[in-house]
């Protein structure tokens, strides 16, 4: 099959495994295309593309224009910010009027949930989730399975440990949801307060202790402690919570075997990993990085493909 | 399902051989030459020179995968897109004479797409097109081959496929078929 099951992409949980692999080959096709001494092939260049972006982002909006662009779209970027949203505009509304000027696809970032999955109900457009609140981050997780993929080979029956704050994470859901398809054991790690009381429905392991579950994964995804999104204190200090999960040098080489560490960014460093620990040879940070623009690339083409 | 024989395995042995000799001709010691099979199904005709063309003259022609989906003008306009194949390319083709090899020659559009997506490897000295089937008077594009094995006349309704042994055929064999009307 060489088209996706779906006209959008709001979260793993509506993918396929078939879905999520043809994303992931047709990515490795861009990666080399990427690598390329001209890096742009002209497969959507009468598509034109919306960035919208009602939360901050640095890195994802980065990684999406640079995928659209090398993709030969044209691209327009939004940030609330600086819009009508606040004058009170609507969500529904402000989308309408950005497909008015003949946008073909949106690619969303917003802080609640769901939005994205409310906006592809009521837009013609094609929507990609690009983070919405503490729920989904599908592009995320598909370039996280990618860099895991390239690391190790198929994830079918690999041992995946996701560190950190699980309960504000979208990360961390998307990548539950994308690592099991794929036949890859995921277990969560982190204080007991910031995992979710719902985890083990998921069929996943929660370990509290970092050393066990360093000892028994072949990879440590490291999440963000986010600040931004806790309303009340979930650990005493940073300090303690570094003391307890903070994943660094020593710890990595302590363990009888090399695991791979991963972190969607951005990195608190000092906090969650150190920087021996982010810049050493266990990890792959850049190397998602650059993932990710292929696998977005992969993303958007797929989604443009189907015929109207 | 009606089959018409256009080449068996002994003449296409006798085709190869041609296309070898006369890429000697042309290209002399090979010094600046390059060979790009076509994905998906150019690339076995391209292994087959390569190998045959070591074999006669003791020359080893670098050579590579070009794949042309990404560059194709029917994106969004076929129901399915196409799955897109390795590019295998570790050279540029900067200054350099290139072959590109395919096995069916027939609208052109690939041979465009190719042209297109072969550019982003450098901007080549010269270009030639090499096809095992040139499917006569069928194109949209203004493309001619530089070697073709045979030329055939078809219909729109009619496949022209290409059967190697390296995919698992009984033997090297050229059909023209009727497609299936579903």
């Amino acid at each position: 099959m060489s088209q996706l099951s779906t006209r959008h992409l709001l979260g793993i949980k509506e993918l396929s495994e078939t879905d999520i692999r043809l994303v992931l080959e047709t990515a490795t096709n861009f990666k080399e295309v990427i690598n390329r001494p001209i890096k742009k092939v002209p497969s959507l260049r009468d598509i034109t593309i919306a960035n919208i972006f009602f939360e901050n982002s640095t890195r994802t909006r980065l990684s999406f224009e640079l995928a659209e662009k090398r993709l030969s779209a044209d691209v327009v970027n939004f940030s609330s910010s600086n819009s009508s949203v606040k004058k009170g505009e609507t969500l529904v509304d402000t989308v309408n009027n950005i497909l008015a000027m003949k946008v073909d696809m949106v690619v969303m970032r917003h802080a609640s949930p769901g939005a994205p999955h409310f906006l592809s109900k009521n837009v013609p457009a094609n929507v990609v989730n690009a983070g919405d609140g503490t729920h989904e981050h599908p592009t995320q997780a598909l370039l996280d399975a990618f860099s895991m993929q390239e690391k190790l080979g198929d994830l079918t029956g690999k041992k995946i440990a996701i560190i950190g704050d699980i309960l504000h994470s979208r990360v961390a859901l998307s990548n539950i949801f994308c690592l099991q398809k794929l036949g890859a054991e995921v277990r969560v790690c982190g204080p007991v307060t910031l995992i979710p009381k719902y985890i083990e429905s998921l069929g996943v392991k929660v370990e509290l202790d970092l050393h066990k579950i360093l000892d028994w994964c072949d990879v440590a995804n490291v999440l963000r402690i986010q600040l931004e999104r806790q309303q009340i204190k979930y650990f005493p200090s940073l300090r303690e919570y570094s003391l307890y999960y903070g994943i660094n040098k020593k710890l990595l080489d302590s363990l009888n075997k090399k695991i791979v560490v991963m972190h969607p960014g951005p990195i608190n460093r000092g906090v969650e990993l150190s920087s021996d620990a982010a810049d050493s040879s266990h990890s792959i940070i850049l190397d998602q990085v650059e993932n990710g623009v292929a696998v977005r690339m992969a993303v958007l083409y797929l989604l443009a493909g189907a015929k109207g | 399902m009606q089959k018409r024989l256009v080449l068996d395995q002994q003449q296409i042995d006798i085709t190869l051989k041609r296309f070898c000799y006369q890429l000697i001709e042309n290209h002399d010691d090979f010094e600046n030459t390059v060979f790009l099979g076509l994905q998906p199904r150019g690339t076995l005709l391209l292994d087959k020179i390569v190998a045959l063309l070591q074999e006669i003259s003791g020359v080893t022609v670098p050579s590579g995968y070009l794949d042309a989906t990404f560059h194709r003008d029917d994106f969004r306009r076929r129901d399915f897109p196409l799955k897109a194949n390795e590019t295998k390319i570790d050279f540029l083709v900067e200054g350099k004479k290139v072959v590109l090899i395919d096995d069916v020659l027939y609208k052109g559009r690939s041979v465009r797409a190719a042209m297109d997506a072969m550019i982003a490897f450098g901007r080549p000295q010269k270009v030639e097109l090499m096809v095992l089937v040139d499917r006569r008077l069928t194109r949209d594009y203004p493309i001619l081959p530089d070697y073709y094995g045979v030329k055939v006349n078809t219909l729109d309704s009619q496949y022209v496929v290409v059967e190697w042994v390296a995919q698992g055929n009984p033997a090297d064999a050229i059909w023209i078929t009727e497609k299936v009307k579903s």
